[in-house]
């Protein structure tokens, strides 16, 4: 057992290495693509470092300007950006006059509670559901697939009204908007999780039918197992590595539900800074949104992959 | 909000109930045919539904809950909301559909290009593609927005280049299917010109699968230029896109809550009914059925 832990570990690594340089490229590439973008924005930086209408005169401009960097030209400028992206320093956010990485780790806290809340969530429902309805029972496995359809196609704001509206303004069972607890994060982690669920129902469900349709599945069948351990314990594993691709794909996307949910609840966080740096122009802090979200996305895609040697034991020795 | 990467796993052909009753007959398929073809009639002719004009402006009647005079209600200005989302209609879907057309010309471009250029350009390309999908779309959305301002014709950019690397990705694994094919085989034998080859052979059979994604990117245009118009960041009041008026009746959720809740919910119904035919098409003609 020892031995197997060890192998696997090494294989981790063996096979990590070669993929930084692909994270250094993508994240590379983003910085630049941001780069361009905010300075394409137009607009004088200044008016929103000195708090929008507010008439600076020329000294104060001059000041700002120079502690800023933005008398450099562009390429210095571009240079210095990516130099201090590496040592993780995003610089001041214009608007909040504090490091940017500050700014984002505090509001990451709330989105993190919010995301993990909703992933959790919809894969509960997304198993529970395909373990009940994967082959047979035509009728149940009819309503919940047109729901997931639904589901799918429906806005998050929609989804986010309505409980809303229903829940907190008519039955008053959850408080309007806020951080606070327990009772804030229930409605805004529903509806985030609600078109996840459909979607991650559809695919497990997928992967669990093929996966009981095989051989070995008949081998167990014929000894005796019950069809809900057959389920639990042997198709699962099967179903679950489309899935893991899948939710790694939906976590990393997840900023852009949480600017919906963050925006109809009134909860600070991840997505609220984000709208508010763009409608700002607060570059400094878009640059750092953007970079940190790319950085999750390529995290998030490493582990997924990491994931798949873990659930297959196949792939471990294919690789070797 | 991003491509409908389900509609890559098709339905069943068995979820369509289609045993008994003739599959081009199914209400999954007629309702929301029927739904699509009202809101291309309201796009069009939006006086056919409804005898008020979207401004105008009634102080009799303001914030009234729907009722028979008023099907949605009215808003704070006492305009008639049924009659504002039915001339929404026209503007939301040309987003829609404009964006789509945006999305579907880049990502074939792009993909193409990622799968045929010379090996360095291909592999810089393929490697942008990577790189634009780890941007959250909605994130590249207000990106785009950022720099070009908000409006309609920005939000159409907006959305659309948003959504160009998923298609680009998509195209890229159909033309490295294509290009294996025997009657491309059979084109190069024969000498034809390469860029011959592309325009004529490989192109417009890598689109054809594309068609029905590209039914569904509708329904998922129209949901992101909502979402961006939601937080005031894509067609501004008071315009009457959709997702304008949805904004604008977040403002009086409390006291007049369906004046977000009813938009929203002809987003949702268009949307879906966009989708589901969509794959309802998808399933049908996979199965070779001709009507």
């Amino acid at each position: 057992m020892r031995a197997s832990t060890h192998n696997l570990a090494h294989k981790l690594v063996r096979w990590a290495f070669p993929h930084l340089g692909v994270i250094l490229a993508v994240l590379w590439g983003a910085a630049t693509v941001t780069f361009v973008a905010v300075k394409l924005i137009p607009g004088d930086p200044v008016s929103i470092l000195s708090g929008g209408e507010n008439v600076v005169d020329q000294a104060e401009r001059a000041v700002l300007i120079q502690q800023y960097g933005l008398d450099q030209p562009l390429g210095v400028q571009y240079g210095r950006y990516l130099g201090h992206a590496l040592a993780g320093n995003f610089g001041k956010s214009y608007q909040y006059r504090q490091p940017v990485i500050s700014v984002i780790a505090e509001a990451a806290v709330p989105t993190l509670q919010l995301a993990s809340a909703a992933i959790l969530l919809a894969l509960c429902l997304a198993v529970a559901n395909a373990l009940a309805t994967a082959g047979g029972r035509r009728g149940l496995r009819t309503v919940l697939s047109g729901f997931e359809l639904a589901l799918l196609s429906t806005p998050v704001y929609w989804i986010s009204i309505v409980l809303l509206t229903l829940f907190s303004f008519r039955l008053h069972w959850f408080p309007v908007t806020g951080n606070d607890g327990f009772a804030s994060l229930a409605l805004p982690a529903i509806a985030l999780s609600l078109p996840l669920a459909a979607l991650l129902s559809q695919v497990l469900r997928d992967g669990l039918e093929e996966a009981l349709s095989q051989p070995f599945a008949l081998t167990v069948r014929t000894r005796g197992v019950s069809e809900i351990a057959l389920r639990v314990r042997h198709g699962l594993r099967h179903a679950a590595l489309a899935v893991s691709t899948l939710t790694g794909t939906l976590l990393a996307g997840i900023l852009g539900g949480s600017i919906l949910t963050e925006t109809v609840f009134g909860r600070s966080g991840i997505g609220q800074i984000t709208l508010q740096a763009i409608k700002t122009r607060d570059m400094p802090l878009v640059l750092g949104l953007v970079m940190m979200s790319a950085l999750v996305f390529v995290v998030i895609n490493l582990v997924v992959d990491a994931l798949y040697l873990i659930i297959d034991p196949r792939l471990r020795r294919a690789k070797a | 909000m991003s491509v409908d990467e389900s509609a890559l796993w098709p339905l069943r052909a068995s979820t369509s109930g289609a045993g008994r009753r003739h599959p081009w007959r199914a209400p999954g398929l007629l309702l929301p045919l029927a739904f699509v073809l009202f809101l291309v009639a309201a796009m069009f002719a939006p006086e056919w539904f409804t005898a008020l004009a979207p401004d105008a402006i009634d102080t009799d009647a303001i914030l009234q809950p729907p009722g028979p005079g008023h099907w949605f209600g009215t808003d704070e200005l006492g305009r008639d909301l049924f009659c504002r989302v039915i001339y929404g209609t026209s503007e939301s879907l040309t987003i829609g559909v404009g964006a789509m057309a945006i999305a579907c010309l880049g990502g074939i471009s792009l993909g193409t290009a990622a799968s045929l250029a010379p090996s360095i350009v291909r592999k810089l390309l393929v490697r942008l593609i990577d790189i634009l999908l780890a941007f959250p779309e909605l994130l590249l959305a207000l990106l785009v927005i950022a720099v070009l301002g908000r409006g309609p014709i920005n939000t159409l950019f907006a959305v659309g280049l948003s959504h160009i690397a998923g298609y680009a990705r998509l195209v890229r694994s159909q033309v490295l299917l294509v290009k294996l094919s025997g009657y491309v085989e059979h084109a190069v034998t024969l000498g034809e010109h390469r860029w011959t080859i592309i325009i004529r052979h490989i192109v417009p059979n890598t689109i054809r699968p594309l068609m029905i994604l590209a039914t569904i990117g509708v329904g998922t245009s129209v949901l992101a230029a909502s979402a961006l118009s939601f937080l005031g960041l894509g067609v501004v009041p008071p315009e009457a896109e959709w997702g304008a008026l949805l904004a604008d009746g977040r403002n009086f959720i409390e006291i007049a809550p369906w004046l977000s809740l009813l938009p929203a919910t002809v987003v949702a119904i268009s949307v879906i009914s966009i989708t589901l035919l969509g794959r309802r098409l998808q399933v049908l003609l996979a199965r070779g059925d001709v009507p």
